[in-house]
């Protein structure tokens, strides 16, 4: 075949059931996710229709976004409302013959962490979720992304979806990394650069040097964030890192058929003179840590920046953005990013919580203490995470510094559960959304990768990881 | 799915960009197991005060615009969370129809899967609507989905863009999983074709 194809093209088209004329395209589904939030609805009109599941198999579920941190919750989610939703998720599976992976489960874990964690996640799969950060999985060469819960019982029902076809955007980022630098920065930045409707109607394939030289971590992180530019998914070739991270997982393939797979996950890759409708490149090479100042991920700033005035922002809506974001966040025009001072740090969330981004802040925190004004805490993305951490000892690095520890979960990413800031508190977050109210009513978060997280915490301030001992 | 067709509708400006499903309808509210009560608490965090009093500087507050069933916002509304919830939570609250310079992806998804119009207009457009929403008293738009027309009594006129399928449907109000079971057999061969390839 000598034509020349983009891997989202391949995976498109290896993908489409039907194509009926003037209508959106029939798109078989391998992987569908589910959590205890956006389901119930789904779940309960199936049972109107009189529909079933048609492939429990290929659908498996766990609870992260609304229970608590605490141990507790294996016996009792306390929030009766809550505790409503897990219980309906619990039934729904049974009935549906749906793995579910439960608090008490070790598989359990934030549905973007456990999905790769345990190997469903794989090459060339289409992969949803009621859940806009599915655009995560887009890292091992995937096509995922995000969809609604009518969605969600749309594939519940048929295991496809209707979609029309997205346009394609090349993000190449150039250049290395320096040290304390990270994925985060990377994708802030971009978004930055971008705003947050920038790939709107796009997937996204990041590739050049900083991205292949990215752990899988750092590329999920990359991935996970595409949503925050507006793009329903983000993707990035499979190649050696990515094997070899998936090698031996609990669902990959075994033997020979792992060789065989991996032979054609290699297939993947865009071809050469494949042509995408847009493209970008970012240079990495003098990359700073990156900061969020405002009430959207694209109001950003290097660590060496100071809080931007609304007239420095040509479009009238830009500066309105701005003008809100700065009473909203209190924060004066002119002051200095590594001036913020901190109430609350938040590791945790499907973006920054797996086990290399523990142990990078651990690496910052080891030896020093919690600032006294600041309370801090990490929510491992997933209780595997959790037990792997705790068995090279990050957790005691983490509570002799003056951490909480907590159990896995979304926590304090949304603040669905107890774990949110109280009005006017200051969070730096490795979370992926600062908007108004979304960690607590009149909250203020700053997103930040886990070192620069970690750092803060130390120091009640930020400060730039690269030079900070 | 309820049916669109044509509808008329006092007009409610909300001079915000990038408002985002976060805002839509808080996560405090996201435990229902239910599609419905979420309209109570749309707009949560603006519309009231935090002793849970209506916040009277919030638009949605203003008496002149008590009963409106279209909202016109800023650029990249409902960015952000793909929670199904907070269109359930604007068609709940009675709006009919959003207008727009530009949506998120999932959230106009959602809207049309659940017969939540969604209209892109361009930014002079949106403009003078907003500002005739702001001046004229009990200012009416009328939308025509079959024509794809949206024009008030005052001259405006414009026609808007709507995917052909979504439009049929919501027409229609027709169910989208009966729609695609319709190619139950394309769907059994892709699962015969894949099963033997792998
Ligand atoms: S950690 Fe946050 S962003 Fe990720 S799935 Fe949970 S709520 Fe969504």
């Amino acid at each position: 075949m000598d034509e020349n194809l983009t891997m989202f093209e391949k995976i498109w088209r290896k993908h489409i059931v039907s194509e009926p004329t003037n209508q959106p395209s029939i798109l078989y589904i391998d992987l569908h996710l589910v959590h205890e939030v956006t389901s119930p609805q789904a779940f309960e009109s199936l049972r109107l229709n009189k529909r079933e599941v048609r492939r429990p198999d290929l659908t498996i579920a766990t609870v992260d976004h609304n229970i608590t941190t605490d141990e507790t919750r294996t016996q009792i989610i306390k929030d009766k409302i809550a505790r409503k939703q897990v219980e309906t998720i619990r039934e729904n599976c049974k009935e549906n013959n749906i793995e579910l992976f439960d608090v008490w489960d070790n598989e359990q874990g934030i549905v973007h962490v456990i999905g790769p964690e345990q190997g469903y996640t794989q090459p060339g799969m289409t992969i949803v979720c009621g859940d806009s950060h599915t655009s995560t999985h887009g890292a091992f060469g995937a096509l995922a992304f995000g969809i609604g819960t009518s969605e969600v019982e749309h594939v519940l029902a048929t295991q496809t979806l209707r979609q029309r076809k997205p346009k394609t955007m090349k993000v190449d980022f150039k250049g290395t990394l320096s040290k304390g630098v990270t994925a985060k920065d990377m994708i802030l930045k971009l978004i930055g650069q971008i705003g947050t409707a920038g790939g709107t109607g796009y997937v996204i394939e990041y590739s050049g040097e900083a991205v292949q030289n990215l752990s899988m971590e750092g590329r999920m992180t990359i991935c996970n964030m595409s949503i925050e530019g507006g793009a329903r998914a983000g993707m990035i070739a499979p190649d050696k890192i990515t094997f070899d991270w998936m090698k031996g997982r609990n669902k990959v393939p075994k033997g020979n058929d792992w060789d065989k797979s991996v032979k054609e996950w290699k297939q993947l890759e865009t071809d050469n003179k494949a042509k995408f409708d847009s493209y970008i490149d970012l240079d990495c090479d003098n990359l700073e840590p990156y900061v969020s100042w405002g009430t959207n991920p694209s109001q950003v700033l290097p660590i060496s920046g100071v809080i931007p005035s609304p007239d420095d922002f040509k479009e009238i809506l830009d500066a309105q953005s701005c003008q809100n974001a700065l009473v909203y966040m209190g924060l004066n025009t002119g002051s200095k990013i590594t001036d913020i001072k901190l109430d609350r740090v938040f590791i945790g969330s499907c973006t920054n919580a797996r086990i290399t981004d523990l142990r990078s802040a651990a690496s910052i925190v080891e030896g020093k203490k919690v600032n006294n004004n600041v309370r801090a805490q990490v929510m491992p993305g997933s209780t595997l995470t959790k037990l792997q951490a705790e068995k090279e000892g990050i957790d005691k690095i983490f509570k002799s510094a003056g951490f909480e520890w907590r159990e896995s979960g979304c926590s304090m990413c949304l603040g669905m559960n107890p774990d949110i800031l109280s009005p006017r508190e200051r969070c730096a977050s490795t979370s992926n959304r600062n908007f108004e109210g979304r960690q607590g009513k009149d909250g203020r978060t700053h997103l930040v990768s886990p070192e620069m997280a970690a750092a803060a915490a130390i120091e009640g301030h930020f400060v730039d990881v690269r030079d900070w001992k | 799915m309820e049916k669109f067709i044509k509808h008329t509708g006092l007009v409610v400006p909300l001079d915000r960009v990038n408002v985002d499903t976060d805002q839509i309808i808080p996560k405090q509210f996201l435990k229902r197991i239910e599609r419905t009560g979420f309209g109570i608490f749309a707009f949560y965090d603006w519309r009231y005060l935090e002793d849970g009093v209506p916040n009277p500087d919030f638009i949605l507050n203003n008496k002149k615009y008590v009963g409106s069933s279209i909202l016109i916002a800023g650029p990249n509304f409902g960015s952000g969370s793909s929670r199904e919830h907070a269109p359930w939570a604007l068609s709940e609250y009675g709006f009919k129809v959003i207008i727009s310079n530009s949506f998120a992806d999932i959230f106009r998804n959602n809207c049309m899967q659940n017969g939540l119009i969604t209209i892109e207009l361009s930014n002079d457009k949106i403009d003078l609507l907003m500002s005739n929403a702001i001046k004229i008293d009990n200012y009416k738009l009328t939308v025509d989905l079959e024509n794809q027309q949206i024009y008030d009594q005052f001259g405006f006129e414009s026609i808007f863009d709507f995917d052909e399928f979504r439009k049929e449907s919501i027409l229609k109000g027709l169910d989208d999983i009966g729609l695609t079971l319709k190619f139950e057999e394309d769907i059994k061969r892709y699962e015969i074709n894949d099963a033997k390839i792998s």
